[in-house]
């Protein structure tokens, strides 16, 4: 065996595992304050990237253009609150879910009327190119860009922990999260709140499409990332920010390293359908995922 | 007893659900500053309604004031969300406990200090102080803590927001008999040295009355009698119909029929 060449695979899957985490964060923090599962997330990554993309190539500077779309993404999440969830306000999760999917059909509309619906590439100035001193020394070839957005979901996934368990908002999210109608008896606003946390899923957004936009280019196809972030949430466990980064590591590794060594078996292409597989297998076993909060019954 | 005078004054209020179901067909009431007042009734007869419209979590069950008013401090606050009416010192605690279960107890306790800042440290020590059980399990998630530790857990949560009013639904649910008692001393204790006023919906009368200056009786959405807690009690009515008691000794429930129920409301 290969051993240069595997670890070269795992890495490299390892590193995919981290950009699909960084979709995966979206929908966990949606999912922990609300109890919804957000199928706009993908929506709002593709509009993030592409708001950003557009303003770009206006001639604005990149940090001036994400400090823009950034403020785009908290106005949108706090729109959303106002005219999507505030009239919904303790009705059962799947109504909810029902309108984060026409969610996703008008931000995924409104984003072309304004923008245009041609592909556009993104340069952050990171080139997707392998570290020439590791592959010299260890002759492993893992790309710069790669590393660049590990470093950065790492940063971020550090950010939104502390945020989530040391802060005052963020014990009130996860109050929110457990009990609506208990939340707003001691006093916890929930408009507020979920504003809040629609504004954050809006700036991971942001971060998660500046990372596939470049990797990818920013078409309409960026929506689809968030079917990727499906599997590793059943394994990581919805509620679990900690579950998203590792099941997005497994589900990247465990992708490539199937496409490389058992593809041939299969006559290649595996890499496209095994994270489900993987999914489906841990459903089994774990349906709660590797974090995720078990369901308290009191009996 | 004027209604200017009342801490907390009810008037005439009408609740309807849904813009169909009506639920309260004209309820009044008022909590003198330091009381205990008791709303007693069967299931369904509009206790907790009643609070529900006063702290206004009703908005959120497609409950609405159709007619009345309320007032706290002489201000109408039907209009008021539940996180402003808190921050006026009206809490309510929830039927059935509602923890954050995954939340730790202490964790719960702080999210009771939400809207407010500067003191929190102390009042934890406060609310230890009152239930130190709290403290033996303030790192347990409460989802995994007994029915009695969760009414506690509640109830501290609800005085981290430093009431002064405190509406109090069915405290003594799925408890044990003892453990009720230890709740409703709690309760007499922080009325007594915490100045907390409390609006108590109860099914257990006899308890209740027992600890309550003030009682309303209501049935089918109306005020149908109401009195002192002592004289309540004594009340051949209540004691009939609540307390199950009769004068004339045991009865057999053949004989208790519904239409000999005085109608005590016009």
């Amino acid at each position: 065996m290969n051993w240069a060449f595997f670890f070269e695979v795992l890495i490299g899957g390892l590193l995919a595992g981290v950009m699909y985490s960084l979709v995966a964060l979206g929908f966990v923090l949606i999912y922990k304050a609300s109890g919804v599962f957000n199928f706009a997330q993908g929506s709002m990554v593709f509009f993030a990237a592409l708001t950003f993309v557009s303003l770009t190539e206006r001639g604005m500077n990149l940090w001036v253009a994400m400090a823009v779309t950034l403020g785009v993404m908290v106005v949108l999440g706090i729109v959303i609150e106002r005219v999507v969830l505030r009239p919904l306000v303790n009705q059962p999760p799947i109504t909810l879910f029902m309108a984060t999917i026409g969610l996703t059909f008008v931000l995924e509309g409104l984003s072309q009327i304004v923008w245009g619906s041609q592909p556009h590439g993104l340069e952050l100035g990171i080139p997707d190119v392998p570290m020439e001193w590791l592959s010299k020394s260890a002759n492993i070839n893992i790309s710069q860009f790669d590393l660049f957005a590990a470093g950065v979901s790492g940063v971020l996934v550090a950010v939104l922990a502390v945020f989530f368990q040391k802060t005052r908002i963020g014990r009130a999210l996860r109050a929110v999260a457990d009990d609506h109608q208990a939340a707003l008896a001691v006093g916890i606003p929930l408009q507020h709140i979920w504003a809040i946390v629609w504004a954050v899923a809006g700036f991971v957004a942001l971060v998660a499409g500046l990372m596939w936009g470049a990797r990818n280019g920013v078409q309409y196809s960026l929506t689809f990332v968030a079917l990727k972030a499906l599997p590793v949430l059943i394994l990581g466990g919805f509620e679990s920010i900690p579950g998203a980064i590792l099941g997005g590591l497994i589900i990247g590794a465990s992708e490539k390293l199937a496409e490389v060594y058992i593809g041939p078996y299969f006559g290649g292409g595996i890499e496209s359908w095994f994270a489900y597989v993987i999914a489906l297998l841990f459903l089994l076993v774990r349906p709660e995922g590797l974090f995720g909060e078990k369901r308290i019954d009191r009996v | 007893m004027s209604a200017t005078s009342a801490y907390l004054s009810v008037s005439n209020i009408e609740v309807i659900y849904d813009h169909v179901i009506l639920v309260l067909k004209g309820v009044s009431l008022q909590v003198q500053e330091g009381q205990i007042v008791a709303l007693l009734g069967a299931n369904g007869a509009g206790k907790t309604t009643t609070l529900k419209a006063i702290s206004n979590l009703l908005r959120a069950e497609r409950g609405d004031v159709t007619k009345g008013w309320i007032e706290f401090h002489g201000q109408r606050i039907e209009r008021l969300t539940p996180a402003e009416l808190v921050k006026r010192g009206v809490v309510q605690v929830m039927e059935g406990r509602h923890c954050f279960q995954h939340l730790t107890v202490e964790e719960n306790l702080l999210t009771g200090a939400y809207t407010r800042s500067g003191g929190i440290k102390e009042d934890l020590e406060k609310v230890y102080a009152y239930f130190p059980r709290l403290k033996e399990r303030r790192n347990s998630q409460s989802g995994y803590t007994s029915g009695g530790e969760q009414q506690m857990t509640a109830l501290g949560r609800a005085l981290m927001a430093r009431p002064t009013m405190i509406l109090l639904d069915e405290p003594s649910m799925g408890l044990a008999p003892q453990l009720v008692e230890e709740i409703f001393g709690i309760v007499k204790e922080l009325n007594q040295k915490e100045k907390v006023s409390f609006l108590l919906a109860e099914q257990n009368t006899h308890m209740a009355l027992k600890y309550a200056d003030y009682g309303y009786i209501l049935e089918n959405g109306r005020v149908v009698m109401d009195g002192r807690g002592r004289s309540l009690a004594e009340n051949e009515d209540v004691k009939e119909f609540y307390l199950g008691f009769s004068s004339g000794g045991r009865k057999s429930f053949r004989d208790v029929k519904s239409y000999r129920r005085r109608k005590r409301w016009l």
